[in-house]
């Protein structure tokens, strides 16, 4: 029975439109398994949020190339929260191309893991695993 | 933070929160013992929104229509709740849902609730919750549900089992006039729809479905003539007129016709569900004291075949 299964959602906030990363990681998590939500590039925080929501999905991975990430990601904290998705209930992971200096604030916010180039899908996917073996249990 | 019972996220639901929603699709979904007592639940205040199915082959532009349909329906004032589904995986059980691509406007109206679903190993053209996933909806009080199908090829013609109105999308360039008459899919159509109508042999197609359509007896629903509409889903083209041929299918369909449909549709998921449910049983005890697998090697090697084999297995699994 798959009542365990792993939802995610893959979503590129922002105005870049290179989203191979985003689809080498939306394919390597469904090769392992897991229902992967793809909405594609150019989403605003908002857009993000929403389909978090409506698909109740259990973790939460953004793709970012072009720097805006400080400027973006709290904002798609801030509209989970508005509809009452607390960061701590979700699994949320980043990739592409940050800054070493803006790992810590970004843990601060939420994020549990920023993927830099060259991190290998078995790492992301591990990762994953890793987790949703240790969440705790969230509805009846 | 204590984790909600079924009974208060069916509350919340009643409330109108879309939050206790997206909860509860996850756990009908999974098909958990919460999940039924959800639907228990539910059940009783669903039957008010129109559900409407659109099937069609893969790459026929079934999503990027559904989209377009959406929008026009929001247009008219209708809420709306959207079930896109996508296929699993058969080797690593995995999806890749990639539905809300096409439907990326629609995300930002509140008035629209869109969840993506994996088949999950169902072979129908929907995922095995889809039915329950639909009745949360409806419960919801969306007035209208549009449930998109898996590409569906000739006999995936299950979302007629659970539509009031069942929509089939087809294309220029897929098969001539003796496609049309073949049995399954086409048989199932409320609504036939010529899409991606700016491409050559559209017009050729449509005329070709008239041809078949017009000689065959309108016996389905009492007297349906069912229609032919073309489209181009990604320009906005005849969206309304296939808005306005639901409306009319609705209006068809309401009262006893409506009754006698879904009647059926109540007899074929009871059956389907027993069925089930039978099937589990038997499989799981003649698994646990070895009888299934030592038939399935008799049938490998010759020593019986598969017919009287069956009727052992069922014989001797009671």
């Amino acid at each position: 029975m798959p009542d365990d299964k792993i939802r995610v959602l893959i979503a590129k906030p922002g105005l870049d439109g290179h989203d191979r990363g985003a689809k080498v990681v939306a394919r390597a998590l469904r090769d392992a398994g897991m229902e992967v939500i793809y909405t594609g590039i150019r989403q605003t925080p908002d857009m993000i949020a929403e389909a978090a929501l409506q698909e109740d999905v259990d973790v939460i991975g953004l793709s970012i190339l072009s720097g805006a990430h400080m400027e973006l990601f709290p904002r798609v904290i801030e509209a989970l929260r508005q509809r009452g998705i607390q960061p701590d209930e979700v699994l949320l992971f980043a990739g592409g191309i940050i800054p070493d200096d803006d790992i810590e604030p970004l843990k601060q916010l939420g994020f549990e893991a920023i993927f830099g180039p060259g991190t290998s899908t078995e790492e992301i996917v591990r990762f994953v695993r890793e987790w949703a073996a240790r969440r705790p249990a969230r509805a009846t | 933070m204590p984790v909600p019972t079924v009974e208060q996220l069916v509350d919340r639901l009643a409330a109108g929160d879309r939050r206790a929603l997206a909860r509860l699709l996850t756990l009908i979904e999974n098909d958990t013992p919460e999940g039924r007592r959800a639907l228990a639940l539910l059940y009783p205040r669903s039957g008010n929104a129109h559900t409407v199915g659109l099937t069609g082959s893969a790459g026929s532009g079934k999503s990027t229509l559904t989209a377009a349909l959406a929008r026009e329906l929001r247009r008219r004032g209708k809420t709306m709740g959207i079930v896109a589904i996508d296929p699993t995986s058969p080797f690593s059980q995995g999806a890749l849902l990639g539905d809300r691509i096409r439907m990326q406007d629609l995300t930002a109206d509140p008035a629209v609730f869109l969840r993506s679903m994996a088949t999950r190993g169902a072979l129908g053209g929907l995922a095995p919750s889809t039915a329950g996933v639909v009745t949360a909806l409806d419960a919801f009080g969306k007035d209208v549900v549009l449930v998109e199908t898996v590409g569906a090829g000739q006999d995936e013609v299950d979302v007629a089992t659970m539509a009031d109105t069942t929509v089939v999308v087809l294309t220029p360039g897929t098969g001539d006039d003796v496609q049309a008459m073949k049995a399954g899919i086409m048989e199932i159509a409320d609504i036939l729809v010529v899409n991606k109508c700016d491409l050559p042999n559209a017009d050729l197609l449509a005329r070709q479905l008239i041809a078949v359509y017009e000689t065959a007896p309108a016996a389905k629903q009492g007297g349906w003539q069912t229609p032919i509409v073309k489209t181009a889903g990604a320009l906005g083209e005849g969206v309304a007129e296939l808005a306005d041929h639901l409306e009319k299918h609705r209006q068809h369909v309401a009262g006893h016709a409506r009754d006698q449909h879904r009647r059926a549709q109540a007899r074929h998921q009871l059956l389907a569900l027993a069925r089930q449910r039978l099937l589990d049983d038997l499989i799981a005890r003649t698994t646990a004291d070895g009888t299934l697998d030592a038939l399935v090697e008799r049938i490998a090697a010759r020593e019986i075949d598969p017919h009287t084999a069956a009727d052992e297995l069922v014989r001797d699994g009671r």
